[in-house]
């Protein structure tokens, strides 16, 4: 962890300079324990200048002065040389133990009650900053909650919540620039949210209507804007992990100032694709934030059933690639950390692992019941006690931010909106006919052609069997 | 089989360049510079001029840094730079999805897979769709498990599940495939099969070093992704007269590479070369049905009294392009003739052998002589 903060300290200190932020960071001298790697090990390698080539330098294997002991001799040689490099050896036979006496332990800045915790790093936040944060984890509670239920009113044919992970969404995406690149799994429409799709867009997609950008073709929630730097959801698992690191390659090898940033859940670290995404993003030193919502389920498969490490962010070091694990429920931590991954990725050319833990209060999707796995009583202590929303509203009102005044505002208005936004969007009409068949290809093949012919002539033909409104 | 091969080896006549055969492939004039070449020299040609003409296109792949196992990419790290034209790591879903990536940026992103018996890990990139198949066929056994999705979910479907908002046009997937002789169950499948049942990518086999050379180049301009199957049988013995420039050929556009009136043969890659020596034999008819019997490759709907007569004017179409595929000129071609052979390296059940058979029946029902499955075929 202090290795951690070793590196926050130079990184603000530099944010500080090339980003303008004129407020004092909030530190305070700690007692560390000791590194792994010293200050001088870590500096040498923090900030390196961005036009340099370091393709195949920066994944250099260290040495650790306490494990080698130099020697010049030759027939002294303490080192063996394997391809990959020196390692030292030991006559003593020691396995690595599976699992580490501790686990990493989890980077938090507020407390429950939402009081910061003394002694914290953190990048502060505004006002103004804070503000927009607070409403848009309410207004994306809200929205869960109502298409939610226009869903179990047979409004909407699918949808999937993310009830726990407000702080996760919002804060990752505040922390971000609007040119980075995002490649989400499906439980982060609060990037999109954050980065100002509409509720209304949101509801054309649902309702597949004529005005969704992706044409009526997938599923609700299966969101994507070019516009807004956010790649199309797919519901096959993890397979945006290696795209990222692909995404990265092109931002890189276009020197752009901004990196790709994919979200995973705790399930999908189990696919192959997560072990070729983070492979391929560190041999590349391609600069990709990997994401992962560690929220406990995957559908109804308990972490305990899914993986035996210490989590997701031990694996990290397996790949080559630096990570830290973050209380994915407190939004002041997700942000410096998604905020310092983020400039690390760029200037620094290379992948950063974060593991944000949270928990799913609510179900997979609209086709789940979690109570049939899980207890009801452990949805409702996450639910009410461990709420990231309440515990940012918290801060932010403590600060005189926010009242409850605002409060009842926002929601009733942001209800209105989404009520508004369904109604209209269930009356729009939906996509002709035709549009089955465009975007196959760049352009429609002669095969395509032939079958929409086909097609058209037989809803001609029998307008009885297709629904109403339908129209070619 | 070796000796079979070898015989064609020997002598091996690059289908249609022969007999007088059209030659309506190439937009060579005369006066262009043209050099022999073979099949892997002919596509790392393309591949020069691809990254030459693009600079935002890229090579990568297991070991393609040295000039890979085939030698098709000779010579590109050297001159385009290791950040155009790089190894990866050992992983096919890692590189398809990694080329994706790229590719949805608005770069080329030409990928080789090392074998085609090893996409299937990629498959998903390209379909989580069957979690445990098993053939056992005598001579062409595989075991998939677990697809990944790269080519088939996410590939084939980025521009139409993003309503055009993104699209992963500049990817093209590179894959030696069928038999070589000597690769056993796992360096000589023929898996186009499963690609052509994906709408959204297109599935290309070129015959010949010219054709190759000018179909990868189209290959890798397509606005699609496509996959790109190398007959890995020709890499060294099959030679050409290539065109030097930078040309294209067309796809979904077959070629009629040798003109007939009694039958219609269909065929891609490697096996035209097979068909060609067959439509020589039979119009010769000199020792065929030894020849058939001998012969691994799995031909089907064969009349065998077809066999016994003498004097048969075959009609030979490459199909070059097998999603989408020209119907068009095998239809017209089968309502000329009224008779139809498919041949491929690729087990026959579910093959695309069958794929053709079902639409030129539907087409052209009533001209159909003969379209027959009987027991020469085999998986």
């Amino acid at each position: 962890m202090a290795m951690w903060f070793a590196r926050s300290r130079n990184l603000v200190s530099i944010l500080r300079q090339n980003l303008g932020l004129s407020a004092t960071l909030i530190k305070r001298n700690h007692s560390s324990p000791r590194p792994v790697f010293t200050n001088y090990q870590l500096s040498s390698r923090v900030f390196l200048d961005p036009s340099t080539s370091f393709r195949h330098e920066s994944t250099a294997v260290e040495t650790q002065p306490d494990l080698v002991q130099q020697s010049d001799h030759e027939d002294d040689a303490q080192e063996l040389d394997f391809p990959g490099g020196k390692v030292g050896y030991t006559s003593e036979m020691k396995f690595i133990p599976e699992s580490s006496s501790r686990r990493i332990p989890c980077y938090r800045v507020l407390n429950e009650h939402g009081k910061i915790i003394s002694d914290s790093d953190f990048i502060p936040v505004s006002e103004k900053l804070a503000v927009r944060m607070y409403e848009q984890m309410a207004t994306l509670q809200v929205m869960d909650h109502i298409f939610y239920e226009a869903q179990r009113q047979g409004r909407i044919s699918f949808y999937l919540t993310s009830v726990g992970e407000e702080a996760i969404n919002i804060a990752s995406a505040a922390a971000l620039s609007p040119e980075d690149v995002v490649l989400p799994q499906y439980r982060e429409p609060g990037v999109l949210l954050w980065r100002g799709f509409t509720l209304e867009e949101f509801a054309n997609q649902c309702f597949g209507n004529k005005a969704d950008y992706g044409k009526g073709r997938q599923m609700p929630i299966h969101y994507g804007s070019n516009q807004h730097n956010y790649f199309t959801v797919s519901s096959p698992i993890a397979t945006q992990l290696p795209q990222a690191a692909g995404v990265g390659y092109a931002l890189k090898m276009e020197k752009k100032n901004a990196c790709a940033v994919t979200f995973i859940g705790d399930g999908g670290t189990s696919e192959g694709d997560f072990h070729a995404g983070l492979n391929f993003a560190a041999v590349m030193e391609a600069p990709v934030v990997f994401i992962c919502r560690n929220n406990g389920w995957a559908i109804s498969t308990h972490i305990s059933e899914q993986f035996r490490s210490d989590g997701i962010v031990v694996k990290g070091q397996a790949y080559g690639i630096r990570s830290i694990r973050v209380d994915g429920n407190d939004a002041l931590a997700v942000y410096s950390a998604v905020r310092s991954a983020r400039e690390m990725a760029v200037t620094e050319q290379r992948p950063v692992l974060i593991e944000a833990m949270t928990y799913r209060v609510g179900h997979h999707s609209t086709s789940d019941d979690s109570t049939k796995y899980r207890e009801a009583d452990e949805i409702q202590y996450w639910k009410m006690s461990r709420n990231p929303v309440n515990r940012f509203k918290k801060w932010v009102e403590d600060n005189g931010w926010w009242s409850e005044e605002d409060e009842s505002k926002l929601r009733s208005s942001t209800r209105k909106q989404l009520l508004q936004a369904i109604q209209a969007a269930e009356k729009w009409e939906k996509q002709p006919l035709t549009e089955l068949f465009n975007d196959v290809y760049d352009v429609k093949t002669k095969n395509l052609e032939e079958q929409e012919v086909g097609l058209k002539a037989l809803v001609e033909k029998q307008p009885q069997d297709y629904p109403t409104g339908f129209h070619i | 089989m070796a000796s079979l091969l070898g015989r064609f080896c020997r002598k091996l006549v690059v289908p249609g360049s022969a007999h007088g055969s059209r030659m309506v492939s190439t937009t060579a004039c005369d006066s262009e510079a043209v050099k022999s070449l073979n099949l892997h020299s002919a596509i790392n040609q393309a591949l020069h001029i691809a990254l030459e003409t693009d600079p935002r296109s890229y090579v990568f792949g297991e070991d393609v840094g040295f000039g890979g196992v085939f030698r098709c990419t000779t010579g590109l790290a050297e001159r385009f730079g290791k950040n155009r034209v790089f190894n990866t790591p050992l992983c096919e879903q890692g590189i398809v999805g990694f080329g994706i990536g790229l590719a949805a940026m608005g770069n080329r992103a030409v990928v080789e897979i090392q074998f085609a018996d090893y996409i299937y890990p990629a498959f998903d990139q390209v379909k989580r769709v069957f979690p445990t198949l098993e053939f056992d066929f005598s001579t062409a056994e595989f075991l998939i498990r677990g697809f990944n999705s790269q080519i088939v979910n996410e590939a084939a479907k980025f521009r139409y599940r993003s309503g055009n908002q993104f699209n992963c046009g500049g990817l093209t997937i590179r894959a030696p495939y069928g038999a070589v002789g000597h690769g056993g169950h796992y360096h000589s499948q023929s898996p186009e099969a499963f690609f052509c049942h994906v709408p959204g990518i297109k599935v290309v086999i070129p015959r010949s070093p010219r054709e190759a050379k000018g179909l990868l180049l189209s290959s890798i301009r397509d606005p699609n992704p496509v996959v790109f199957f190398e007959p890995k049988w020709l890499y060294r013995p099959a030679v050409e007269e290539v065109p030097e420039h930078d040309y294209m050929i067309p796809l979904s556009q077959a070629e009629v590479i040798r003109e007939g009136n009694d039958i219609t043969l269909v065929g891609w890659g490697a096996q035209l070369t097979v068909m060609e020596q067959a439509c020589l034999d039979a119009e010769k008819v000199l020792d065929f049905i030894f020849q058939l019997k001998d012969n691994w490759f799995k031909v089907s709907n064969m009349g065998l009294e077809l066999i016994m007569q003498e004097g048969i004017s075959c009609e030979l179409i490459d199909l070059k392009t097998l999603l989408p595929w020209d119907k068009e000129t095998v239809e017209a071609s089968v309502k000329k003739t009224g008779r139809l052979l498919i041949s491929h390296e690729a087990p026959v059940t579910g093959g695309f052998g069958a794929e053709i058979s079902a639409t030129i029946l539907e087409r052209c029902f009533l001209k159909v002589k003969s379209l027959r499955f009987n027991s020469s075929r085999r998986d």
